[in-house]
């Protein structure tokens, strides 16, 4: 195709993005993962548990090497491999609180020794294809119409099993002492999570790549929460970004000869920066006004 | 200070342990906690044995001993989580665990992070459905008669100023009356609390105690405490359960915290004192110094 020029007629703009079936493709593409992977990355922002996302994220590599080897099909090496790591990671730390030192430790290990094997299958491969750097940084081009297929089904999946423990969820990650109290099984959950979060990140790596996840699994979720502590909003907040930034990168991506994986992060990344100045400001002005109101009172006791 | 919900306005609470049988609510009613020769073991050690303990509707119970004991585990035993080696234990004519959302349980800790962006009103909230399965009805009428109970329980601990701020960025106090108010939101009518006043400054940790105090008595809630120091809390006490290595006393605070029966169980000298507005001083308790760390420095 020839070099397309943005109109800023937005709505030309689409018709012309839509007379292409694989933008087609990667605007569906996007949109679900959007929605799947902020959140899942809610949750995970809010449990802390962004090392072990990066860890799945990472494995997403090594399982689409491995699928691009022995020439089985691409989705299945990405969910198969992230969800085998998650449920190795849950096992790794049984019996740890959730976000401790020891699961980095042991988190750490699992992620170095799949990235170690998803290099060597690269090696064997020596193939045809665009190589690692597609699976690292994302692609829009390639996107099948089956492959729309499975990523919906699997996010709907993964929607609707967060949507049945979500509340429980919360509740373990917030509170997990009280949580067990009141008879939440916290560490079930702990694993059920990890399981959601290997299967959002196996569907995010095939848009943005393994290494890029993050933009479309922290980013929109750390914004959201700068934003508002209110978690309904807060979670509504953040698939809207997710979403807007997918569906801008791809705009981008489209019109400029750059690659997906960074317009989405950058977009990402700005709108965290915006947020925060947001904040910063909205406090300031708080502090401000604290200041010029009446003196703090010292409370009695009792 | 704060505005109070009348005890006649909660019928439900004493309703459902006059079924089981016991005498009218004002005579004497049943105890609601019972510990009959109770002893725990954790790794193969006896922490405690032969306590004996009755707590009624509306008494503030504290435990009280040095530390590493079990006090924590004797709330711990009242829970079910921890299993009693030998003894009888009832909580609400049950076995211990099966009273459900009939006992509110507040655990030790330190405090939340202060990047957690969830505010505190969410927190009181997850006391109440965190538990339920499945998406909440956003409209419903009982979405509006739980935010309704919500916003009474906040009022009661007197955090309606800060219950919208996330609850990372409150004070230890603040953090303590929101998750107070979390344990009470279900009506329980049990109340366990593990160490609700450690890591609070002293003007917090008597504000606090005169809280529980107040739910204690006013809403007939029967509260067991653990505490490190008896002070802030006597003056609301009516029963206290004292552990040493080994064995316990429990009975009212005139009868337990005494020279001679604190110095009987700990078998070192220990000397109670009074001072002129009537509070006890406990002097020479084996107990380590009082570590006041910083809420921040987890």
């Amino acid at each position: 195709m020839g070099s397309p020029v943005l109109s800023w007629n937005l709505l030309d703009d689409f018709q012309l993005m839509w007379s292409y079936p694989f933008m087609v493709n990667a605007f569906r593409a996007g949109a679900i993962v959007a929605v799947v992977a902020g959140a899942v990355g809610w949750f995970m922002v809010l449990r802390r548990q962004t090392f072990a996302g990066h860890t799945l994220s990472v494995v997403a590599f090594p399982g689409a090497a491995l699928a691009t080897l022995a020439g089985f099909s691409l989705s299945l090496g990405y969910f198969g491999f992230c969800i085998a790591a998650a449920l190795a990671v849950a096992a790794l730390r049984r019996g740890r609180e959730p976000g401790g030192s020891e699961e980095s430790a042991a988190t750490g290990t699992v992620q170095a020794f799949l990235l170690a094997c998803g290099y060597l299958f690269m090696a064997l491969y020596k193939g045809l294809l665009e190589g690692p750097q597609s699976l690292l940084f994302g692609s829009f081009l390639g996107i099948t119409g089956g492959q729309v297929t499975v990523l919906a089904v699997a996010g709907v999946v993964v929607l609707a099993a967060l949507a049945a423990i979500g509340r429980p969820l919360l509740f373990a990650s917030v509170d997990p002492q009280v949580a067990a109290a009141r008879g939440v099984p916290v560490r079930l959950l702990s694993v059920a999570f990890l399981v959601l979060l290997g299967a959002a990140t196996a569907e995010a790596a095939q848009i943005t790549g393994a290494l890029l996840v993050f933009a479309l699994m922290v980013l929109p979720a750390a914004t959201a929460q700068v934003l508002t502590a209110r978690p309904g909003l807060s979670l509504l907040l953040t698939v809207a970004i997710g979403f807007a930034v997918t569906w801008a990168g791809l705009v981008a991506a489209f019109y400029q000869p750059y690659p997906l994986g960074f317009f989405v992060t950058s977009f990402a990344f700005a709108l965290f920066l915006l947020a925060h100045g947001a904040r910063a400001v909205a406090r300031a002005r708080e502090r401000r006004r604290a200041e010029s109101g009446r003196p703090v009172l010292v409370g009695s006791a009792a | 200070m704060n505005p109070v919900v009348a005890p006649t306005s909660q019928p439900s609470a004493p309703s459902a342990s006059a079924a089981s049988g016991a005498s009218g609510a004002s005579g004497a009613p049943a105890p609601v906690i019972g510990l009959r020769g109770a002893a725990v073991r954790v790794g193969g050690r006896t922490l405690w044995s032969g306590v004996d303990l009755d707590v009624r509707a509306g008494e503030f119970t504290a435990v009280l001993g040095p530390n590493g004991v079990g006090k924590s585990t004797l709330v711990k035993v009242l829970l079910g989580i921890v299993p009693a080696a030998s003894g009888e234990i009832r909580v609400l004519d049950r076995r211990p665990g099966e009273a459900g959302s009939r006992v509110g349980y507040l655990p030790q800790r330190r405090s939340f992070d202060p990047d957690l962006r969830i505010r505190g009103i969410d927190v009181v909230r997850l006391g109440l459905d965190g538990d339920r399965w499945g998406v909440p009805l956003p409209f419903s009428r009982t979405r509006r008669d739980e935010r309704e109970r919500i916003a009474e329980v906040v009022e009661l601990v007197g955090a309606s100023a800060y219950a919208h701020r996330p609850i990372g960025q409150c004070s230890g106090g603040e953090q303590q009356r929101l998750l107070i108010a979390q344990a009470l939101v279900r009506r329980p009518e049990v109340l366990l609390l593990d160490e609700p006043l450690d890591s609070l400054d002293l003007p917090n940790q008597s504000a606090v105690a005169a809280l529980i105090g107040r739910i204690c008595h006013q809403e007939r809630v029967a509260v067991v405490m653990v505490a490190h120091d008896v002070n802030p809390i006597l003056h609301h006490l009516d029963r206290v359960v004292y552990i040493a290595e080994g064995g316990a006393v429990s009975g009212t605070p005139d009868e337990v915290i005494d020279s001679d029966t604190l110095t009987r169980l700990y078998g070192t000298p220990v000397e109670v004192l009074r001072t002129r507005d009537g509070r006890l001083v406990v002097v020479g308790q084996p107990e380590a110094p009082a570590v006041h760390s910083d809420r921040h420095a987890g």
